[in-house]
């Protein structure tokens, strides 16, 4: 007997149909289908079946009927979109199917340094493959203002398959998390995922961060650390706790939201937030992590980054917020110490290991000592010097 | 049916063309086909006397069709045209709507290069009125006659090589049609005077050599003399005025901004920055970069790095452009050599700056020539479709064996002393390194570097710029490597195209002989 057309048909899709993303659409049928239209159709359509009906097969969805509009995608694109689509239609609490091919890298903290961030839409896969050749000190794929609210769990499943596919080069891999709560399920799906750090925005208080950090205690991450962004004022008072907390490895502000949230305007000169700004370094100094300053968000204007950044490092801050790949070299360039520092730092740690070979206790450079904190202070001049 | 030979390259191409015989390519150092020196005498324009052309110098005919009567256009004749306007000729579409009007029907139409303005000559293919195309074809054109529906193959040149299939006879011209921006009576044009000027009209400088028969067209008259003129009135037979002929605006192709592309920025940047670690960079060197983003973005690149470094070039080759003109302008080179302006600044700077030199497919390229301008530069910088593992490089067909591109003055440009491909390592996931070219349009002979945002390789066969780069910080890489890497990220190689056995071009090396054949796709 014939079962009646009465099972009502159920549609959900995932991604875009711009360059290098592919959009999915899933539907419950009678029938399977999988009909494919591609912009590299003659170079990768037999590659792209193969890859679409294998996601289907590990995510239990062969049954369905499936369109694909593809942009030319990458293949973790490919399965992310798959997988996004088919859990929108159908909800299951099975494993992500990213499967990590790069190692993760801990060239940061070899360097312990962090003067460019690169934010990376996380639901745009053509800004994310190449963003490692440009050498920032850390990748920020961001989940929380690059992503439209509809789509959220699109975007962490792309983060996803991207931490798994995609070599960042030496840039410490971090996430930008929604705010709390749905920041917390970002963090649990993407614990394990190859984060070194997740990035917490619109904190306001050091409960905040430990429930964070709690939350990574049962995963089994050790090694992952937090950054908190502070957005507002009560975030900025509240600042040396917020520092303070576990696993905490830079502090940072969001200039754009705590301008507004003290009711005044980001100016060029920023003097309007001078004093929130040596709040948060002077909380992070006292914390012992580091202070990362705002973005610039000019992005052709590179005199304005030269001149933001020479202000920034002014203020103690060691890192500037970048939201495209040519801010970069010039924040490198901006913060690399001079050539009279690196040699006052080198005749510092040369003079430092020959009376610590010697086995003398008191060490003493022209006449002036030497003792353990400016020791860290030179060596970090070279570390600054040598990553340049 | 013709025969087909394995050529030196290890392409299979034919020995008969539309009916002309060809020699398979034999090597890169062109000493003619057989290793042995070229011989000969080349073709030669008709014989007419000045008796026979109005004292008075009024060439003017009253209308296209009246100057195409008086030329003799009959069935199967060959017209050929000129693509200075580029994207902006508003010219053909009413030769050919006065060719119609003659009931002349089956010629065959050789322009430089068509654009995707020329769309709508497709309806004249189909109609017959034009039997078959011999020339660059960009974009609509290509992707109509790489699906077979042109019947007869198409024969790819680059510009040098076009000025030599003239000299040559391969490619004899009834009627030669050139769109001026300006002219006199006489015949005398310019293409940096009136409303559309566009620059340099060398593409139609052998055209007016050796063509039977030779109208210009312009919509602007002057009184003579029309000076200084590019083509010279002494070659012209008639002179029609038209409203309009082109649109310079359109000149300005999609292309003559620099990129955005953070990935393309670094490959432009990667591209100087190598330039300068293998001591090509230094003062009195001379470089070439045209149009294309990232061709722009190594201008730029370079013109920082000369400030910094204290460096002036002798001289710049074109593609002119705002920013080659500001070098020039701002004494960072001597001269401005021009062969085809890309924007606007270029033609006004090419008008009025004496340093700024108007050059063409003889001077720069012209493979008959007692030598050219060509392997006189440092580098140039070009792009390519595809290039493969031992540098032979791609420019007309793309991955899906689509034929979207003309040669332009690419593979002339391949004999500076070090060429430069800038290419991004990968497009819409099909990896731009490959085992085997689609189609070979350079031997990797002549490709020197191969530049990717991943990486740098070096062919070789360089191995003086191996050593002159060696310890530097530049990302030098096995192409191997290289590739492995892309195809990694990719999903593996591409599949490769089917194709028919039904031939829809050729592609000639600038010495005439056949260095590969395209087929329909299917």
């Amino acid at each position: 007997m014939q079962e009646p057309m009465m099972k009502r048909r159920i549609t959900a899709s995932a991604g875009t149909t711009e360059r290098a993303d592919c959009h999915i659409t899933v539907q419950e049928a009678e029938q399977p289908s999988l009909t494919i239209s591609s912009k590299v159709q003659v170079t990768y359509g037999a590659t792209l079946r193969h890859e679409v009906t294998t996601a289907l097969a590990a995510l239990e969805a062969q049954d369905l009927a499936v369109w694909v509009d593809d942009q030319g995608a990458l293949p973790y694109t490919v399965l992310a979109r798959v997988e996004a689509a088919v859990r929108r239609l159908r909800p299951t609490t099975m494993a992500s199917l990213a499967v990590a091919q790069v190692a993760p890298n801990q060239a940061h903290r070899r360097t312990g340094l962090l003067r460019t961030r690169l934010y990376l839409p996380g639901n745009t896969p053509k800004f994310i493959i190449n963003a490692g050749l440009h050498k920032p000190d850390a990748i920020i794929l961001d989940l929380e203002d690059a992503v439209a609210p509809s789509e959220k769990e699109a975007a962490r499943i792309l983060v996803h398959h991207a931490l798994a596919a995609v070599d960042f080069g030496k840039a410490l891999r971090t996430v930008r998390v929604n705010s709390l709560p749905l920041g917390l399920e970002d963090v649990r799906l993407l614990a394990t995922a190859g984060v070194d750090a997740f990035i917490l925005p619109k904190i306001e208080q050091m409960d905040e961060v430990v429930t964070v950090a709690a939350l990574l205690d049962g995963l089994g991450v050790p090694e992952t650390r937090l950054i908190p962004i502070i957005e507002s004022a009560r975030g900025v008072l509240n600042a040396p706790l917020i520092a303070a907390a576990p696993r905490v490895l830079a502090l940072t502000i969001g200039l754009e939201d705590y301008t507004a949230d003290i009711g005044a305007q980001r100016s060029a000169a920023g003097r309007e937030s001078e004093w929130a700004c040596s709040m948060i370094v002077n909380a992070a100094r006292a914390a012992g992590v580091l202070p990362l300053a705002s973005v610039y968000a000019n992005v052709d204007d590179a005199a304005g980054l030269q001149a933001y950044t020479q202000h920034m490092k002014s203020l103690g801050f060691e890192g500037i917020g970048c939201i495209h790949p040519r801010q970069i070299e010039g924040v490198h360039r901006a913060l690399m110490p001079t050539a009279q520092a690196v040699a006052h730092a080198e005749q510092v740690v040369v003079a430092y290991e020959a009376a610590l070979a010697a086995g003398q206790g008191v060490v003493a450079l022209n006449g002036k000592m030497i003792d353990a904190p400016v020791v860290a202070r030179a060596r970090k001049v070279l570390a600054w010097q040598i990553s340049s | 049916m013709a025969d087909f030979i394995l050529n030196s390259a290890g392409r299979v191409v034919p020995s008969l063309v539309n009916g002309r015989g060809y020699a398979p390519f034999q090597g890169v150092p062109f000493q003619g086909i057989t290793g042995q020196a070229v011989s000969g005498r080349k073709a030669a324009p008709p014989i007419r006397s000045c008796a026979n052309y109005p004292a008075d110098g009024d060439k003017r005919a009253p209308d296209l069709a009246t100057a195409l009567r008086r030329a003799g256009l009959r069935d199967g004749m060959v017209i050929s045209s000129h693509h200075h306007f580029r994207n902006g000729d508003l010219l053909m579409p009413q030769v050919f709507a006065a060719i119609e009007q003659l009931g002349v029907r089956a010629v065959t139409w050789c322009p430089s290069a068509a654009f995707p303005c020329h769309a709508p000559l497709i309806a004249k293919l189909e109609a017959g009125l034009i039997r078959r195309v011999e020339g660059s074809l960009n974009g609509p054109l290509g992707d109509y006659a790489s699906r077979g529906h042109m019947r007869r193959p198409n024969v790819l040149r680059s510009h040098g090589g076009r000025y030599r299939a003239i000299q040559d006879g391969d490619l004899h011209i009834d009627i030669a049609i050139i769109a001026a921006p300006a002219a006199d009576m006489f015949g005398n044009c310019s293409g940096v005077l009136g409303p559309n000027a566009c620059g340099p009209l060398g593409f139609a400088l052998a055209d007016a050599q050796y063509a039977d028969h030779v109208i210009v067209v312009t919509d602007t008259l002057l009184p003579f003399p029309c000076a200084p003129w590019q083509i010279n009135g002494n070659h012209v037979d008639q002179v029609v005025v038209l409203a309009q002929v082109g649109n310079a605006a359109q000149i300005v192709s999609g292309t003559t901004t620099i990129t955005r592309s953070p990935d393309r920025l670094l490959i432009a940047e990667y591209a100087a920055q190598f330039i300068l670690a293998a001591g090509i960079l230094r003062n009195g060197f001379s470089f070439q970069a045209g149009a294309g983003g990232v061709s722009l973005a190594f201008s730029v690149a370079v013109r920082d790095l000369m400030h910094q470094h204290n460096i002036k070039a002798r001289f710049i080759r074109g593609g002119g452009n705002r920013y080659l003109v500001e070098m020039l302008e701002s004494g960072l080179t001597d001269y401005l050599l021009e062969g085809q302006c890309f924007d606007l600044d270029a033609v006004r700077s090419l008008r009025d700056n004496p340093k700024h030199i108007e050059t063409n497919p003889f001077t720069s390229y012209n493979y008959h020539g007692k030598g050219n301008f060509a392997s006189l530069i440092d580098c140039v910088v070009l792009g390519a479709t595809e290039v493969d593992v031992d540098f032979n490089a791609n420019v007309v067909t793309h991955s899906d064996g689509l034929m979207l591109h003309g040669i332009g003055g690419w593979q002339d440009a391949l004999f500076s002393k070090c060429t430069i491909l800038t290419v991004p390592s990968f497009r819409d996931r099909i990896p731009i390194i490959r085992d085997r070219v689609t189609t070979l349009c350079g031997p990797g002979a002549l490709v020197d570097v191969v530049v990717t945002e991943r990486g740098i390789a070096i062919n070789p066969r360089r191995s003086d710029l191996i050593a002159a780069v060696r310890g530097s910080q530049l990302p030098i890489r096995p192409i191997h490597d290289l590739k492995r890497e892309i195809e990694a990220m990719c999903g593996g190689p591409p599949a490769l195209p089917v194709f028919t056995d039904q031939l829809v071009g050729v592609v000639e090396w600038v010495d005439g002989t056949l260095l590969d054949a395209i087929w329909q796709t299917a």
